[in-house]
């Protein structure tokens, strides 16, 4: 029987019946006196591929590459021998729309990019917009956007952990672990009203101060949080499976991971001890006693122990800012971006004028540009903003971890195997949201 | 198995522990310390330079940029080891010319520093590819080209990698190019609809598959076109 270089040609014929009436999936011959002749069989062998390779596409609508992204893997036998990504089937030009908005108006765009940490866009978009109008906000604000952020950090390493065990097999720790992220969920709606589009800072302060009681729920929060991870860590750190099917998975070396331009928790894994809540402070980072964990390795394994630790320490983080959240005002006293009291504006012309031209002209900040990085749960994530004294930025530019990061992934599945693509894949931490935007 | 290493990152690095930057001024704060070396060792290559925010640019002549990206990286004074990004502006006033940024990173030393080279319109929009440098520039180029349409001369791939590869209406982020795109919401939809799955492959990937030559011809045709973008 012929084959083909690409294809293996199974003779697949009818079912019939044979002589004593079972069915059988070869044909029924029968010779000149009507006796069923037996057919010589395939010879029980594999077919000769030879060197060939296949092509396969995985995604963009596989669940294990979390989101839209599109991998083709050229494959010898089950060992990735290429890896070319596509990505861009999220693409919405969330920086083409912002040069469209005003400055607050741009902040609803920030949830919807990385979709699991969104208020810590929020609160990194205000920060770099802040730079731009030469604002400082209040100490009160400034500690209320340190517990937003090491929240939406839980919570995004918390979906991370919970589907890369789902990607492993492991059910239960998905279960635990997104139970407690329905807790932190709980907790931003009772702040700001939304639980994934929260929207939640302005230029120059929050949308609202925390409602009576809440810092209460999140101490309870904090305080019932490490038993999950320790929990979790029991079910997988020294698990003979997980541990099997991470360590030495798609490892980088330190050189490798700054010069693929790595961030967050994957160039920490590699050795390189970067953080820039601890190497450019924002918030007054520094003056809270937290450790920064680093790998050795760079493989999947260590990115899984850094990003437990995170978790650890932003408990600690937001223990000391509970411990030391100010009396004050939320919003700065700056007229130029703060809209005055909804009960003046419907009674004082002057308030009433002011909020028109806050509202319809937008605040308009002096010619400039800046870059403020934040350490994003992804990574390093920056928004980079130029003005021109007009109302709306000429270019608003997300720098996306989570692509950096990706663009790193071809040299890292290359040389292994197929099940480990998927792995190493759960191990960046990407949102397409975030990349594709 | 054992726990990750505890790191005070900071603390390693030479210099006192860098603190939040309070009372920045809008012109003329501290000078990034690397303008000096450059000027020094490139002189005319380098234009102008500014501090805006606390953040020093300096303006580099195009053609040179990648020697200045190379020897910032290389020299041991200075040890900008880290990309943080590669884009571009293009400003309202159509005059002005078009700007790609690089924003450098020396772990190091914590410095940041803004390089810039402008693109005059009439010109080819060209500057050198710094992916020989940094590798992380190769998905940042290629996305500063699919929405610009700058081309990064030395880089290895450079195609268009948001958009789909036979896209031929543009770059979005330029202002010319309308928000709501080339046609209407309606004409997009039809396209969507019509466009054939095989385009989403490329010619590199059908080549490994050796299935290029079994294609159908109109769809060799198709595939087989000239260079999409512009």
């Amino acid at each position: 029987m012929a084959t083909t270089k690409r294809t293996v040609e199974v003779e697949l014929s009818t079912p019939g019946l044979d002589h004593q009436g079972r069915p059988v999936r070869t044909p029924i011959v029968v010779d000149e006196s009507g006796a069923p002749v037996t057919m010589p069989t395939l010879p029980p062998m594999e077919p000769d591929i030879g060197g060939e390779h296949m092509l396969l596409n995985l995604g963009p609508q596989h669940p294990a590459t979390h989101g839209v992204l599109r991998l083709v893997l050229e494959l010898d036998g089950e060992t990735v021998v290429r890896c070319i990504p596509h990505i861009g089937y999220l693409h919405c030009g969330f920086e083409k729309i912002g040069e469209y908005r005003q400055y607050n108006q741009i902040i609803p765009w920030t949830d919807r990019e990385d979709y699991l940490n969104s208020i810590g866009n929020n609160c990194a978009f205000a920060l770099g917009a802040e730079r731009l109008f030469g604002i400082e906000i209040t100490e009160r604000c400034k500690v209320l956007r340190v517990i937003a952020m090491e929240l939406s950090r839980m919570m995004s390493h918390i979906v991370w952990l919970g589907t890369t065990c789902v990607d492993l097999g492991a059910f239960t720790p998905f279960l635990w672990l997104f139970q407690e992220r329905e807790n932190i969920y709980n907790l931003l709606e009772g702040w700001v009203g939304a639980r994934l589009t929260t929207s939640a800072t302005r230029v120059g302060g929050m949308i609202a101060d925390v409602p009576n009681g809440w810092v209460e729920g999140v101490r309870n929060f904090v305080r019932a949080f490490p038993r999950t991870i320790d929990e979790t860590e029991v079910m997988l750190t020294r698990n003979a499976i997980w541990v099997g099917r991470t360590v030495g998975l798609g490892a980088m070396t330190a050189d490798e991971a700054i010069n693929y331009g790595l961030s967050g928790p994957m160039l920490r894994a590699s050795g390189v001890d970067y953080d820039v809540r601890k190497d450019f402070p924002y918030l007054d980072y520094e003056t809270y006693d937290f450790d920064v964990p680093v790998g050795t390795h760079g493989d999947v394994y260590d990115r899984y122990l850094v990003r437990v630790e995170e978790m650890r320490q932003s408990v600690r983080i937001i223990q000391q800012a509970l411990d030391r959240l100010p009396e004050g005002p939320v919003n700065v006293d700056d007229p130029r971006v703060i809209l005055p009291p909804k009960h003046k504006a419907t009674s004082e012309m002057e308030s009433m004028i002011h909020h028109f031209k806050v509202v319809m002209e937008g605040p308009r900040p002096p010619i400039g540009e800046c870059y403020v990085p934040v350490e994003s749960p992804k990574g390093e994530k920056g928004y980079y903003m130029v003005s021109d004294g007009t109302s709306k930025p000429v270019r608003w530019r997300i720098r996306p971890p989570s692509f950096v990061n990706l663009s790193a992934i071809p040299k890292m599945v290359e040389g292994h195997l197929l099940s480990d693509v998927i792995v190493i894949n759960a191990s960046i931490d990407i949102v397409m949201g975030e990349i594709d935007r | 198995m054992t726990a990750p290493n505890i790191v005070r990152a900071g603390e390693l690095a030479p210099g006192a522990a860098p603190v939040t930057p309070y009372g920045i001024p809008h012109r003329d704060g501290a000078m990034n310390p690397s303008v000096d070396a450059l000027r020094e060792r490139f002189g005319g290559a380098i234009g102008r330079h500014a501090v805006v925010w606390g953040e020093t640019t300096v303006y580099v002549d195009p053609a040179r940029a990648l020697d200045v990206v190379r020897w910032l990286h290389d020299d041991p004074t200075q040890r900008y080891d880290y990309l943080v990004d590669v884009t571009a502006v293009e400003y309202r006033d159509l005059d002005t010319p078009i700007e790609v940024v690089w924003h450098l990173r020396s772990l190091p030393f914590r410095r940041f520093l803004r390089l810039k080279a402008e693109l005059p319109r009439d010109a080819e929009l060209a500057v050198p590819s710094v992916v020989p440098v940094y590798r992380s520039a190769d998905w940042l180029e290629r996305e500063c080209y699919d929405m610009f349409g700058i081309r990064f001369t030395g880089h290895p791939d450079l195609r268009r990698i948001l958009m789909w590869e036979t896209y031929r209406e543009g770059f979005p982020l330029r202002k010319d190019f309308p928000l709501r795109g080339r046609f209407s919401r309606s004409e997009q939809l039809h396209q969507a609809l019509a466009a054939h799955p095989e385009n989403r492959y490329s010619m590199e990937e059908l080549s490994i598959a050796d299935a290029f030559q079994e294609l159908p011809a109109d769809m060799r045709e198709r595939l087989g076109g000239e260079r999409t973008g512009e």
